[in-house]
């Protein structure tokens, strides 16, 4: 437990974060941005553990905080993807650039 | 008497509703036929409120002691803003204002009649819009009775005003002829411009007075002859101490009553075409040539002169604005009987003639004065304006006649018409001898009587007055014979001859003639006098003849027989004479002949000096400063709007990336800053 220091966790989250915006930024398909979505939550509920570990050994708000965050998060994919199946219906398409009919 | 005062208002003012709503539905004759009838009943109405008044010898309207008094049958308080500050409407009843419902009614109903006739063409088919003409004819009575009757100024003013909008409707009734809708719009604008005047006036005088009301304005300010119109005796007194302090305000030299007066004179002076506001009347005639008769000759255009009758107590107090009224009414007369020695539209001698005769009128009310013969002037004026209202109808209705035949206005397409139209000749003779003033047709009374007050005020005037009486002959005398004899009528190719029209024109002609023959017996010394008292202690057939001035009367009677010599030797026969005299003269006839290029100095101010020295810039400052600001504010906040609008793509992957450019950003500037 100890060889591991808190660079080490940070890191790959800080990876995941960044391919999160990446994906969200260039994606058009709006699963991927969806999939994105979900991977930038996670890597922040990482941090979350991490830092409660390190910084606050023995307290469990990070931890109660992180299960609080994930059950928000499946509710939030549930939402996004019946609005999505929805959307497909509609339109049988699900690129961001083609749904701006409610712009017009 | 309430109710049948109520009624000549009513009854007018119904009958223009009823034609105007639902005229297209009707026939032609049915609508003419309402018009007539509903005038006829105005006219007995008024009859009867007129002869009760100066006959029926009623307490209310005359005193013990032979003096008519002003009474006001009915008053109802229209708006009221303060507790002085009061409009009313009411019905005034008085020597001038019965006389007028005589005058107004009498004319309106033969116009109506003979309309019947002269609205449509040689195969008795209606013109379009007759019954619109009717509808429009029965507002203009109801406005005209509405003015006349008029208990306060502001009434006054308001009746002023629709009788101006009707004289608007009806000359512009041929509304696809330009040059009608041209003649309607003049008119409209320069009787407004002058009615700016008469507001202004109206606005001056009641600031100082306190009050609207004729009875109260005209009661006292005369010294000595306080009651004479019977107001009460605190009344009175109070309207005098607030003519004694108003009349001490100065504005430019003169006292607030003098301007407050003169510029309700301008009004007058737009309604009656005194110079330099005559320009629109020519133009009138463009309208029908009964509407000519009544509301250009007869009625309306002596709006003015009634006005000034009206507010004459008044105008006696400031001797400075009468002998304003005065001057402005010679210089007219002057102008426009010159003027009516060189036309050639019938229609136009006619109008400058008529100018010519309201300027009498004026100058007569602007030489009176209580001193000599008791204000003999007040009286002579409203006697003209009786007489002349009747042959100068008399003389329209003839032209029209004229017209209706021949076809055209001009006197060049007549010649010689006498024998073919023996009614129309003999009537419209009766109105040249009448308006020439030869006895004992009625303009020779009146105008008698005008020349006797003048000459009591001062010779200039008196030599002046009987000179433009003497060119009246001679214009008259001029027209009449250039109509009627000069040389044989040319019937031109596929016309049938000229005919007198049918009876629905004829008649109107032939009581007109016949009123003309005998207006002059009426003895007006006993029913209008400027302060009501009667002149004449008995009253018969031949008062006016008995009480003549005979100097003055052989002097006026000698200058138009020798004007009409003159104008038979000229134009009783095709001579050469005419043309000598235009060769001899020709930069006065040529000036003349263009009206002294009124209409062209009129231009010239409103085009090249108004128009375009003046509101040219002022349109240029408009355009160019005041909507450019505000086209500035416009477009920078456009521009700026177009450049930032890019931001607000809806697309949430652009707001993102800019979230995260900007996250970024602010990071590394606090990053930069704690290092």
């Amino acid at each position: 437990m100890d060889k591991l220091s808190v660079i080490c966790y940070i890191i790959p989250s800080m990876i995941m974060f960044c391919c999160g915006v990446y994906g969200f930024i260039t994606r058009k398909n709006m699963i991927a941005m969806l999939i994105s979505l979900e991977l930038m939550l996670n890597a922040v509920d990482i941090n979350f553990v991490v830092f409660n570990r390190f910084l606050f050994p023995g307290q469990l708000e990070g931890m109660m905080f992180t299960l609080f965050a994930i059950a928000i998060a499946a509710a939030e994919t549930a939402l996004a993807i019946a609005i999505i199946v929805n959307v497909f219906r509609a339109v049988k398409n699900v690129d961001i650039r083609d749904l701006n009919k409610m712009k017009l | 008497m309430e109710t049948m005062s109520i009624l000549i208002l009513a009854i007018p003012l119904f009958m223009f509703l009823l034609l105007g709503l639902t005229g297209m539905k009707m026939s032609h004759k049915l609508a003419g036929t309402l018009g007539c009838l509903g005038m006829g009943t105005t006219l007995v109405l008024a009859y009867t409120v007129a002869f009760s008044y100066f006959f029926g010898g009623c307490p209310e309207f005359i005193n013990a002691a032979g003096e008519r008094l002003q009474s006001i049958l009915w008053n109802v308080t229209w708006l009221q803003f303060t507790d002085k500050l009061v409009i009313r409407l009411g019905f005034l009843l008085d020597p001038i204002s019965a006389m007028m419902l005589v005058v107004i009614t009498t004319i309106s109903f033969m116009v109506h009649l003979y309309s019947m006739g002269y609205m449509r063409d040689h195969h008795g088919v209606f013109e379009k819009g007759f019954q619109r003409f009717y509808a429009f004819l029965s507002l203009f009575s109801f406005s005209m009775l509405g003015l006349v009757v008029a208990t306060n100024i502001f009434q006054m003013y308001i009746f002023w005003e629709l009788v101006g909008a009707s004289s608007f409707l009806l000359i512009g009734f041929y509304y696809t002829k330009p040059s009608a809708v041209l003649a309607s719009k003049k008119a409209f604008i320069v009787t407004r411009f002058a009615d700016l005047g008469f507001l202004i006036g109206i606005l001056v005088l009641s600031y100082y007075t306190g009050t609207f009301n004729f009875t109260e304005l005209t009661s006292a300010p005369v010294e000595g002859l306080a009651n004479v119109f019977q107001v009460s005796e605190t009344t009175a007194e109070g309207v005098k101490s607030i003519f004694a302090n108003s009349a001490a305000p100065l504005f430019m030299g003169a006292s607030v009553m003098t301007w407050a007066l003169v510029l309700i004179f301008m009004g007058g002076m737009g309604k009656s075409a005194m110079m330099p506001l005559h320009i629109w009347l020519p133009d009138a005639m463009e309208g029908p040539t009964p509407v000519s008769a009544l509301i250009h000759a007869a009625t309306m255009v002596v709006a003015g002169v009634y006005l000034v009758a009206r507010l004459f107590p008044l105008y006696l107090m400031e001797i400075r604005s009468l002998e304003i009224v005065t001057v402005v009414g010679a210089v007219t007369a002057l102008y426009a009987a010159i003027v009516a020695c060189t036309q050639v539209d019938i229609k136009r001698v006619l109008a400058f003639s008529t100018i010519s005769q309201i300027a009498f009128m004026m100058v007569s009310l602007g030489v009176a004065r209580p001193e000599f013969h008791h204000g003999i002037g007040y009286m002579a004026g409203m006697f003209h304006l009786f007489t002349h209202a009747m042959f100068k109808a008399l003389l329209f209705l003839c032209a029209g006649a004229l017209i209706h035949a021949i076809g055209s206005n001009d006197y060049t397409a007549m010649h010689g018409l006498r024998k073919y139209m023996p009614i129309t000749h003999i009537t419209f003779l009766i109105g040249c001898l009448a308006i020439a003033g030869i006895i004992p047709f009625a303009g020779f009374f009146s105008k008698d009587e005008i020349l006797t007050a003048c000459f009591g005020n001062s010779m200039l005037w008196y030599v002046w007055m009987s000179a433009v009486a003497g060119l009246t002959a001679f214009y008259m005398f001029r027209l009449y014979y250039l109509i009627f004899w000069w040389k044989e009528h040319k019937i031109p190719e596929g016309h049938h001859a000229p005919h007198d029209q049918p009876w629905t024109m004829t008649l109107p002609l032939v009581i007109l003639a016949a009123i003309s023959c005998v207006a002059g017996f009426v003895p007006f010394g006993n029913l209008v006098t400027w302060n009501g008292h009667p002149m004449f202690d008995h009253v018969s057939f031949f008062t006016n003849l008995v009480h003549l001035d005979w100097t003055v009367a052989a002097v006026s009677l000698a200058v138009a027989i020798i004007a009409i010599v003159i104008a038979t030797v000229m134009y009783r026969k095709e001579n050469p004479l005419p043309a000598k005299f235009k060769n001899a003269m020709p930069a006065l006839w040529t000036w003349a002949y263009h009206r002294f290029y009124f209409d062209e100095l009129y231009m010239f101010i409103t085009k090249n000096i108004i128009f375009d020295k003046i509101c040219k810039p002022i349109a240029w400052f408009d355009r160019h400063i005041i909507d450019g600001t505000m086209d500035m504010f416009a477009k920078v906040t456009q521009r700026l709007s177009i450049s930032i609008r890019g931001l607000q793509s809806g697309n949430v992957q652009t707001y993102v990336w800019i979230y995260l450019v900007g996250a970024l950003l602010m990071a590394s500037i606090v990053w930069l800053c704690l290092l």
